[in-house]
């Protein structure tokens, strides 16, 4: 006992901390099995379909909004998807259908060519973005390119829904400041995410390709002529 | 102090020179800037550093590695890509104002390329071109024929397709035919000067760099402007490519010059107008004289 008081007397003012003895003090210090202790955290096979999509679905809203406020964050670059370019391109794509009556080779662009445009345009800027030394990832480029075609998506959209009311000057007017709006929009989104990963000496070179991949698309937008 | 019987005291280390006292030849890594090759390195590998890239492998890649210089890679890898893409803003824009103005002593390739040829410019610019006539021939064509009432507007998309391949073709076969006929001339005549495969693919691309904001000027529907802008786009890249490959060519028979010469403009003159008159059609300004000529003819033959 004397040792015990030696011992706690540099802890005197801690005297009065006692544990009753009512509650019981318990844990398990040996390690767990790795295997199923893993296999319970990471298995969604077992979780309803609902949730599933609802997970996914969440992920690409909040991309959305990340493109629709865009701020300076990682989200969007560490959780890469595609699925929403993909809904975003198939949106576009369908949107600019319908277009003038003689589709044949004198027409709008047609749902296979707006396709390749968007998909081969991402990859040839990001190819070019990682050939000047850039440390985004493939994937992750793709992603952002593809997100930030939302705002343009948008002005189509609002562009068809402007020529339901005639296809005059005023139209063509306000459709061209939509447009101009959402290409800026696009741009300065995707710069926000892509400058980044450049040195500050490419930067403008990086930037430039983007610039025109997102001009001939609005382009496409601003040239919709409906079918009369 | 450092004391070396206790492994928990922390523990000063000397200067790392000292430390490769017992083994000054060791394997360091040295990161060379890239700018930096020494040139003669360039020009012991040959004429033509590309070609023999891929014929020598392994053993160089080995000693290049560990002697430091820039190493040639295979061209199947990205790194080999990636060494034409080592340029930075401010050269892509020398680039571009160099190959717009010609300056009668300066050779574009030893001026601005100083053998660093890029893949990024002529890329860009052949892209950048294509969307320009592309956009530029629908603006005109729409502005043409904004009076008349039977005009329906159409994008003509599927003509992207058609000056993309014209463009591409221009800036990439047509340095493969030249630069293939410069070896074989090279083999018969030795020049001094010769160029490497992606030097001649860089000056051509940067030559197309002054007809963008020409394309742009044809959207005016004026013939007379629009000639006079092919004459003067096609006086300064002509004379930019003339003047870069003089030097390969003047100790040769003077017949060759000349058709090689004269083959660059043509075929530059070619690439031109060939897309001015495809692209931008004529403005019909004179409507009721072309409506009346084909009445008095048809009059003529009805009366003959």
């Amino acid at each position: 006992m004397a040792a015990a008081d030696e011992a706690s007397r540099p802890f005197a003012g801690l005297s009065d901390v006692s544990i009753s003895e009512d509650i019981p003090v318990e844990g398990d210090i040996s390690v767990p099995m790795g295997s199923s202790r893993r296999d319970d955290e990471f298995s969604t096979l077992d979780e309803p379909v609902k949730e599933t999509i609802l997970r996914d679905l969440r992920a690409v809203g909040n991309k959305f909004i990340h493109v629709l406020y865009p701020k300076r964050s990682s989200a969007l670059l560490r959780d890469w998807d595609l699925w929403g370019p993909l809904l975003l391109c198939v949106t576009l794509a369908l949107l600019l259908q319908g277009g003038a009556a003689d589709s044949d080779d004198q027409g709008g662009p047609q749902f296979a060519e707006v396709f390749v445009i968007i998909w081969f345009g991402s990859i040839i800027i990001t190819l070019n973005s990682k050939l000047l030394g850039g440390t985004i990832s493939f994937f992750q480029s793709l992603c952002v390119l593809g997100y930030c075609i939302m705002p343009l998506t948008v002005a189509m959209a609002v562009c068809r829904i402007v020529l339901v009311g005639g296809s005059g000057p005023v139209s063509f007017g306000v459709r061209l400041v939509v447009v101009t709006a959402s290409f800026g929009w696009s741009t300065f989104a995707s710069t926000a995410f892509l400058a980044d990963s450049q040195p500050p000496n490419r930067k403008a070179l990086v930037v430039y390709p983007v610039f025109l991949f997102y001009f001939v698309i609005g382009w496409m937008v601003l040239t919709f002529s409906p079918s009369q | 102090m450092a004391s070396a019987n206790d492994p928990f005291q922390f523990q000063e280390f000397e200067e790392a020179a000292s430390l490769l006292e017992a083994n000054r030849d060791a394997t360091t890594i040295t990161i060379d800037d890239e700018d930096n090759k020494p040139e003669k390195q360039r020009i012991a590998a040959g004429f033509t550093p590309d070609d023999d890239d891929e014929d020598r492998l392994a053993s160089d890649d080995k000693a290049e590695l560990l002697s430091g210089q820039k190493k040639s890679v295979p061209f199947w890898t990205f790194e080999y890509y990636q060494q034409f893409f080592d340029i930075e803003t401010h050269h892509v824009k020398e680039r571009i104002i160099g190959s717009v103005v010609p300056w009668p002593r300066k050779n574009f390739i030893h001026v601005y390329l100083r053998r660093n040829p890029d893949l990024y410019g002529p890329f860009w610019i052949c892209t950048t071109l294509v969307f320009a006539i592309a956009i530029s021939g629908n603006i005109s064509t729409f502005l043409g024929k904004l009076g008349q009432p039977d005009y329906k507007y159409t994008p003509e998309f599927g003509k992207v397709t058609i000056a993309a391949t014209a463009i591409f073709s221009y800036a990439w076969l047509v340095p493969l035919a030249l630069w293939g006929f410069l070896l074989w001339r090279n083999n018969k005549a030795m020049n001094l000067v010769t160029y490497s495969f992606m030097e001649i693919i860089c000056v051509y691309g940067y030559s197309l760099a002054i007809y963008i904001p020409a394309v742009f000027l044809w959207i005016l529907p004026y013939e007379w402007l629009r000639w006079c802008s092919i004459m003067v786009a096609l006086c300064l890249s002509g004379s930019v490519l003339v003047m870069t490959f003089w030097p390969a060519v003047r100790d040769d028979h003077p017949k060759v010059i000349i058709a090689t010469m004269s083959a660059i403009v043509v075929l530059n003159a070619l690439l031109a107008v060939g897309c001015k008159v495809y692209f931008f059609s004529k403005p019909e300004k004179l409507l009721p004289v072309e409506h009346a000529a084909p009445t008095t003819h048809s009059a003529a033959t009805h009366s003959t």
